[in-house]
């Protein structure tokens, strides 16, 4: 025990009742159960809201049919833009990503490596909606027209800084012996990079694209800038036309004073709650410090 | 050896990607803005007109939207996130503190265009009918209300914003909470201390640092927060002077406003406003990470 601490100790009797003091105690305790108590209400508040109006709203139709009037018809549009979107970003962000996270981790203290990871940083702090209006500019303007390939980069550029981050900090976890012992039987470094650090830590680095692919389908405000622009067509497969997704579909319904869009926004919602929840759900099974090693 | 070299080129090429597109949104941002600079200066900062049809744009009514409802969101979500975070490191058993910790990390994976549906629909009928008319009737002739109790204004996208950075307090600040060193905070327990007292006297003033600046960083969210706070907000352009009026932030101003500019000094405007908005968010990110530098690299993860 510190002197510091036995200094402290002597505050302890100043003066106040040992009742007193536990009762303070229970007070405060009694405060910050309130405060969790409070978050863990507005998700059982929000999820229950969701599930509720959800399912009065998901039928065969919502799931089968896009938009075929106005408010005839289903989500069919928006679920399949959100499964081409999302993926084919995932797909363009991921090798980068953990390609650059290995580099930041490799060369930790090369200067080029220490910029990158403050770029990265930086990147991930960036509000989504200025990505949005980057790619509107540097595809949408150009080429016309608002276009799923425009959505696809915008939330790669969203998911990679996630992904380049995370991978970084996994192989920080992975031990230096590790990698020696693959050098010592004469391994080339990149052969290690790849088939021993990166195979070890491999579990951190699916985690890793999970977190940005899960970023990536919650993402509204960048697809309103690049790829919905309004319509509501169904072009699964045509990367050079507008596509609906599932966050755009429930951002342009709920402003709606026709009750069958919002009730089809609440229907989205719930499809879109489960997959992401699924996602998170899937990323904290397999979390980084338990598997990766 | 040659493989070596290819592997080191590519992987750092693909890291140069990063800084490339960092670099590019900058540049976009800064020659996009250009013209807006070049004909208000910064008057534009100062003005309070958005009015396409004279030409006219200020930003002034979205930028005071932006840090006011980013700070009253701070207000609530940092006593709170900090009681759980203390909470959960702390005070509760095992076997409560982690369906808690599992909640917390679900609110932060919620999309925020579903917290802006809940929030649209059910949060701010509610507020309207049972808070905010009755203040309103009441107390409308105090300052800082507001004279409208219609539920889409400041006060319902502040309660949400709070929501969404609450997640962010707690899961950094836990973290810092759990990684103070537990000698003195037994100590202190040993000599008859209560676990409030190790927590008052030991736990949070070693924390206080990390604590900052997870708080900083969630200031950041909550500044760049877009989709959530457009839907609630009421999209109004005038500098808010009551709690209960609409207003809107530079976010929601770019995301409702952009599909309908005309191409030129109106998205121009947009993407002025974008670069204050980066500036704003961008500083305190990099205000955080300086406040919690040296905390090791688990700090400020992607939660």
């Amino acid at each position: 025990m510190t002197a510091s601490t036995i200094a402290l100790g002597h505050l302890l009797d100043d003066g106040v009742s040992d009742r007193r003091r536990r009762r303070s105690e229970l007070g405060w305790v009694a405060l910050c159960a309130v405060g969790s108590a409070l978050v863990v209400a507005t998700l059982v508040l929000i999820i229950g809201c969701v599930a509720a109006n959800g399912i009065a709203a998901i039928s065969a139709t919502f799931l089968t049919q896009g938009v075929v009037d106005y408010d005839q018809g289903g989500a069919l549009f928006a679920i399949l833009g959100t499964l081409q979107l999302v993926p084919l970003a995932a797909a363009l962000a991921a090798p980068i990503g953990i390609l650059a996270g290995i580099f930041v981790a490799e060369k930790r203290n090369s200067r080029v490596a220490h910029v990158v990871r403050v770029a990265a940083e930086t990147m991930s702090g960036l509000p989504t909606i200025i990505v949005g209006v980057f790619v509107f500019t540097i595809i949408v303007a150009p080429t016309g027209q608002y276009s799923a390939g425009a959505g696809v980069i915008a939330l790669a550029i969203i998911m990679l800084p996630v992904i380049t981050r995370s991978v970084e900090e996994i192989l920080l976890l992975v031990p230096g012996s590790v990698r020696e012992a693959s050098l010592a039987l004469g391994i080339p470094a990149w052969r290690t990079s790849i088939s021993v650090v990166l195979r070890t830590a491999l579990a951190g680095v699916l985690t890793a694209v999970m977190l940005g692919v899960s970023r990536g389908a919650a993402e509204t405000a960048s697809l309103v800038l690049t790829a919905y622009g309004g319509g509501q067509a169904g072009n699964f497969g045509d990367l050079g036309s507008p596509t609906d997704s599932l966050p755009t579909f429930i951002y342009a319904n709920s402003i709606s004073p026709d009750p069958v869009l919002v009730t089809q926004a609440w229907g989205a919602s719930l499809v879109l709650l489960v997959i992401v929840l699924a996602l998170n759900l899937l990323v904290r099974n397999r979390s980084i410090g338990r598997r990766a090693i | 050896m040659g493989g070596d070299r290819i592997f080191t080129w590519l992987t750092a090429a693909m890291g140069l990607v990063v800084i490339a597109v960092l670099g590019a949104i900058a540049i976009e941002l800064l020659v996009g803005s250009g013209p807006v600079w070049s004909r208000f200066g910064f008057g534009f900062l100062t003005s309070t007109q958005w009015d396409p049809v004279k030409g006219l744009y200020g930003a002034l009514p979205y930028v005071a939207g932006t840090v006011t409802s980013s700070v009253l969101a701070m207000a609530i979500a940092v006593p709170v996130g900090i009681a759980t975070a203390v909470f959960i490191a702390e005070f509760a058993p095992r076997r409560i503190a982690a369906p808690i910790t599992i909640a917390v990390e679900l609110v932060a994976a919620i999309p925020s265009v579903i917290i802006g549906l809940w929030g649209l629909l059910v949060l701010s009928q509610l507020l309207s009918q049972n808070v905010e008319a009755p203040i309103v009737n009441n107390f409308g002739w105090l300052p800082f209300v507001g004279s409208s109790a219609t539920g889409s204004d400041l006060f319902t996208a502040s309660l949400l914003l709070a929501l969404m950075i609450t997640p962010t307090i707690v899961a950094l600040s836990r973290e810092v909470v759990s990684s103070i060193p537990r000698m003195q905070h037994d100590g202190l327990l040993g000599l008859g201390g209560t676990r409030w007292e190790a927590v008052r006297m030991v736990v949070l003033p070693a924390a206080r640092t990390g604590i900052f600046g997870a708080c900083i960083l969630a200031l950041g969210r909550a500044l760049g927060e877009t989709i959530a706070v457009t839907m609630v907000i009421g999209n109004t352009g005038k500098v808010p002077t009551g709690l209960f009026d609409p207003a809107q932030t530079i976010a929601s101003q770019i995301a409702s406003n952009w599909s309908e500019a005309s191409i030129g000094l109106e998205t121009d405007s947009l993407v002025a406003l974008g670069l204050v908005l980066a500036v704003l968010t961008v500083s305190t990110v990099v205000a955080a990470r300086l406040i919690m530098h040296g905390r090791g690299p688990a700090v400020g993860a992607p939660a």
